[in-house]
């Protein structure tokens, strides 16, 4: 394998991270943040399923550090908790990439579970635990917005061949 | 994640990373901003015109009410003299944006264009908007800072009730428009719709400014203290342009005062 045939994508890869980044910053009415879906860790499980070889737990970590400067969060919160969630993604990769899809959204429930219970906790030790069951609903929403991201995100890499 | 918590030793790289996130927070503000550009260039003569009469006599109400705000500034001036008390001086304030970003949906914070970049801007730094106390700076990037509001669940802020002097405390409970009174005992003298203003004392916020007007009151004999709930009087989450305002504490002659030293620690 060539390098260039390597990094065939990249870019591809790069701005479906960034897109994912400026979705979990965008502005919406306070009544909505309990709402919103985790988008980078969804995009991030997706690659790392998907290309496991080239998205692992690194790149996660980079991202969530990124993540937690975006959300002004405790500096590394969000860099344990992605590379963490994606450490047990690439580790289950080729059962989760077989299931079907509401099968893989189950799983996907349990690795959004995973990780908002971490930052729970995080957040618990400084004293700002939220609600938590309303803590809960942003799971939930990302279990159900799962099946609409994996069809998008695997046309998109077969359309422009990102393997 | 402990040395951010307990120390200050990865500000730097918190600053460093901030200028790669600042483009992705520019980004998603374009929008916003363009928005309000066309609705400023694309207006008629005629709603310029109304607007133009509308804040002419708003500008002349204003400064009547200055005229005897002055006056009654010099008595006071006068008046704390005699009693040998604290003078209170003007703030100096800036003018600054906010970034239309969302950030950790748990927490009621906001981005604002301001950074270590162009002023001298210090953490917790008191923010105000036209209409009173919105929160304060808690980091400084080179480009942006983010301030946590009010009504966040980890902020209080010492008030005051304009009416009786009654002192207490507004914390934040994390719902928008929502701040709670801490430790009133069941007969404090405290009303539906009383005023709330910043009683200075935690040597953050300046005294004097409007912070928020009581909407519930509830005592329960049952219960040590009373449940009072108040009303942010900022615009919080509809106000764009803020100001930032550094505060002139007040001194006494005698003694050294306490903010000084409270604003020089790091």
């Amino acid at each position: 394998m060539s390098i260039h045939e390597r990094s065939r994508g990249a870019w591809v890869i790069a701005i479906s991270f960034i897109v994912a980044m400026l979705l979990s910053i965008v502005p919406l009415p306070p009544s909505l943040h309990a709402f919103m879906p985790e988008w980078l860790l969804l995009v991030t499980i997706y690659w790392s399923m998907a290309l496991p070889h080239r998205i692992g737990i690194g790149i996660a970590w980079c991202l969530g550090l990124l993540l937690d400067v975006l959300r002004d969060t405790l500096l590394g919160q969000y860099a344990l908790v992605m590379a963490l969630v994606i450490f047990l993604t690439v580790h289950l990769h080729q059962r989760i990439r077989v299931a079907s899809l509401w099968q893989q959204a189950a799983t996907i429930f349990v690795l959004c579970l995973i990780y908002m219970l971490i930052v729970f906790w995080i957040k618990g030790i400084q004293g700002l635990a939220p609600d938590f069951w309303m803590a809960l609903i942003s799971p939930l929403v990302s279990t159900l917005i799962w099946p609409a991201v994996f069809l998008f995100m695997r046309n998109l890499r077969r359309y422009y061949q990102v393997n | 994640m402990t040395l951010d918590y307990r120390t200050d030793t990865v500000r730097s790289i918190r600053a460093g990373l901030s200028i790669i996130v600042y483009p992705a927070q520019y980004l998603l503000d374009l929008p916003g901003s363009f928005i309000d550009w066309t609705a400023e260039t694309f207006v008629t003569r005629r709603t310029l015109q109304e607007e133009n009469t509308s804040l002419r006599t708003q500008n002349q109400i204003l400064k009547t009410q200055l005229q005897k705000f002055t006056f009654i500034e010099a008595e006071n001036v006068h008046l704390r003299e005699l009693l040998k008390s604290s003078k209170r001086v003007g703030e100096r304030v800036l003018i600054a944006e906010l970034l239309s970003v969302n950030l950790d949906p748990f927490r009621r914070q906001v981005v604002i264009n301001k950074g270590s970049q162009n002023d001298d801007i210090y953490v917790s730094q008191p923010l105000l908007d036209a209409n009173g106390v919105m929160g304060k700076i808690v980091h400084i990037y080179p480009l942006t800072s983010t301030a946590i509001l009010i009504t966040d669940p980890d902020h209080s802020l010492p008030v005051q009730v304009v009416r009786n002097g009654l002192r207490t405390i507004a914390v934040g409970t994390g719902s928008d428009n929502q701040l709670e009174l801490l430790y009133l005992p069941n007969n404090a003298d405290i009303q539906v719709g009383d005023e709330l203003i910043t009683s200075g004392l935690g040597c953050v916020f300046p005294a004097g400014y409007p912070v928020a007007r009581v909407t519930v009151v509830n005592t329960n004999p049952s219960l040590p203290f009373a449940e009072v709930l108040a009303e942010p009087a900022a615009k919080l989450d509809r106000s764009r342009e803020v100001l930032l305002v550094w505060p002139t504490h007040a001194s006494l002659p005698e003694m050294q005062t306490p903010c000084t030293r409270n604003r020089e620690a790091p």
